[in-house]
């Protein structure tokens, strides 16, 4: 059996020998799998990407809004005039089969005074299944519990923006924040979640017990309103069936008979994205496979070179074959060297890729992931071309006849 | 025993129609230890025999058996395996490998015979200082003599321990003074090692040195003198 040690020392010198052959041969390979990894990359950034903004969202999230109303043949745009309430709700959350969470959501601007600090920002009276809907912990203190909903406590969880704007680095947790003038307890912090999909801080929020916002904040055009209601599916399976039960339940409750306009609307968001996500995974799989078309071209330079080379060393071959070398010893000896050449192109060009990549997320400023998997995906696949492209080259070195290959000259 | 027999040899060569008999009914015992050479004009069938000899083709009718193995049932692999294991070959040309040290180029048939690293260098050293190259190991072909290149080929031949060398004008691209060292080389390792020398030359001063000389002319041996012991 051939020896793998000397053979690649007899590979990597006659490499050398032809040092601007051999590194031109290899640049077909080194762009073939640089664009592999580039392309990959950025395609799995992308995807990545939709996938964080998926998850700070909150997953399999149904949102309903109010819709447009009509008044006196005037209608009038969607979310203009508040129609949900508690009790739709609570109606889905006891009715529905496919939820597992329900959080109504009535939320509002308002001044935010601690000490001699004050913040504007995005007050939300909520339940407290809304940290359940948004996938969102408390990092300090403790939640709101349902008890505190019931009786409209004056108590808030801050998000991290606010705690940061009101408090610098003092614990906000057991202080009183005054909330357009009311004092509330501060009970809790929530977690950092970062910037939404819309590129919204997240964090620059307060919850509050939704029916503290009612009375205490916001106050209500009829009894229980409630600005939008966030659902949670029990999984991404039971979110179209969720969606098609929420929209049944909500017709019957608000009576809109067959032929009328719905007056809320339920949004997938969840689904929206995801198809978005699925989208930029087959983009990026297209983006490789064009890729991989180069790294072809850069086999088919192999062979053509390694047949160069087979031609060139007939002698060498006849020398090797008198002396005892057989079939096989030729024919790896041959692949050997098409494999050194591919294989080296594969590190220079995963190195290329990576970088490549690089350059691309700071110059296009997209997001580019190289993961190892696409790095392993590309070098396998050069090293497949160098087998692949230098087995006819090495198949036809050793069928040379002995006594011709030494008298070549 | 005889080391190398060979029955009623005939070797044809088709070229489009023509048909050349370059080798008529050859027969031809040669025992271990024997110093021959074989002469003859080109195109006398002599390099056609040695090929035959040295494993590298097969004869289309007639046997050749190398001891006692029929060479005519062998595919080219196992063909591969005879000149590796009992066939030392020494070229006209010397047919280094380029590019590769003395001692890589003398490792290579120990290579195809599968021996660790550790022995091929072992032996491979041993060879190179018996054929007085000590000392040169790690030169390469074009930084070599002539004579050099075809001590380190001989090397090569014998680093299997080959029962026999075909050495094809082995001296043909050597002065006079080089040529007379190779052949006291061939002679020292004929007599020590008792290894079978075949040589093809058409110098009769190099024939001299041989105890046994065949002459080929149109594809068959027209005279085999034994000399006698000086």
């Amino acid at each position: 059996m051939i020896n793998i040690p000397s053979t690649l020392r007899i590979s990597f010198r006659a490499l050398k020998v032809n040092k601007m052959r051999s590194a031109l041969t290899m640049l077909g390979i080194i762009i073939g799998v640089g664009a592999v990894i580039a392309m990959l990359a950025v395609g799995t950034g992308a995807s990545k990407r939709i996938a964080e903004q998926i998850s700070s969202m909150g997953s399999n999230l149904l949102i309903i809004l109010p819709g447009a109303t009509t008044s006196g043949g005037v209608r009038m745009g969607g979310g203009t005039q508040p129609t949900l309430t508690m009790a739709d709700a609570e109606a889905i959350q006891k009715e529905s089969l496919f939820v597992s969470d329900v959080a109504p959501i009535l939320n509002g601007v308002a001044q935010v005074i601690y000490g001699h600090q004050n913040w504007s920002t995005g007050v939300v009276g909520t339940t407290p299944s809304m940290l359940t809907v948004r996938d969102w912990p408390v990092a300090a203190g403790r939640s709101f519990s349902d008890q505190d909903v019931k009786s409209a406590t004056k108590v808030c969880l801050l998000g991290q923006t606010v705690v940061d704007n009101l408090f610098g680095d003092m614990s906000p947790v057991g202080q009183v924040i005054r909330i357009k003038k009311v004092p509330f307890t501060v009970i809790g912090v929530l977690s950092m979640k970062g910037q939404s999909a819309q590129g919204q801080d997240q964090d620059d929020t307060i919850y509050v017990p939704v029916t503290t916002a009612q009375k205490k904040l916001f106050g209500t055009t009829f009894p229980g309103m409630v600005r939008i209601i966030m659902v949670k599916a029990k999984s991404t399976q039971d979110l179209p069936a969720a969606e098609k039960q929420i929209n049944d339940l909500l017709k019957q409750r608000h009576r809109i008979g067959p032929k009328q306009e719905n007056d809320f609307t339920v949004r997938n968001l969840t689904q929206i994205m995801q198809t978005a996500e699925q989208s930029t995974k087959v983009m990026a799989l297209l983006l490789g496979a064009i890729a991989s078309v180069s790294l072809i071209v850069g086999g088919i330079g192999i062979m053509n070179i390694m047949l160069v080379t087979v031609t060139e060393r007939t002698r060498e071959i006849g020398i090797r074959m008198a002396i005892g070398a057989k079939t096989w010893d030729i024919r790896l000896q041959f692949i050997i060297e098409a494999l050194t050449l591919s294989l080296i192109g594969g590190v220079a060009g995963i190195i290329v890729g990576i970088s490549g990549s690089k350059i691309l997320s700071m110059l296009a400023g997209w997001s580019t992931i190289v993961s190892p998997f696409s790095i392993l995906i590309a070098f396998g696949f050069s090293g497949l071309v160098g087998i692949f492209f230098g087995f006819y080259p090495a198949y036809k070195a050793s069928l040379l006849d002995p006594i011709e290959a030494l008298r070549y000259e | 025993m005889a080391l190398i027999e060979a029955k009623d040899i005939t070797k044809i060569y088709r070229m489009d129609d023509i048909q050349v008999n370059a080798l008529s009914n050859v027969s031809l015992t040669i025992d271990k230890g024997e110093f021959v050479a074989v002469m003859g004009p080109s195109g006398s069938g002599k390099s056609t025999f040695m090929n035959i000899l040295g494993c590298l083709d097969k004869p289309t009718n007639g046997k050749y058996l190398l001891e006692n193995i029929d060479i005519g049932d062998l595919d080219r692999d196992e063909l591969a395996g005879i000149r590796n294991k009992k066939i030392g070959f020494v070229f006209q040309g010397y047919n280094l490998l380029p590019r590769t040290s003395a001692i890589e180029n003398v490792e290579l048939p120990m290579l195809y015979d599968g021996l660790p690293a550790k022995e091929r260098r072992q032996q491979a050293m041993a060879a190179l200082k018996s054929v007085g190259l000590d000392g040169r190991e790690d030169h390469h072909p074009n930084q070599l003599s002539g004579g050099q290149q075809q001590r380190v080929a001989i090397a090569r031949a014998l680093v299997n321990d080959a029962p026999i060398i075909l050495a094809d004008e082995p001296t043909g691209n050597l002065d006079s003074k080089t040529s007379a060292e190779i052949m006291e080389l061939f002679i020292k390792l004929n007599l020590e090692s008792k290894i079978t020398v075949i040589l093809v030359t058409h110098e009769n001063d190099i024939a001299a040195y041989s105890r046994r000389i065949i002459k080929f002319l149109d594809g068959r041996i027209i005279s085999d003198e034994q000399k006698k012991k000086q």
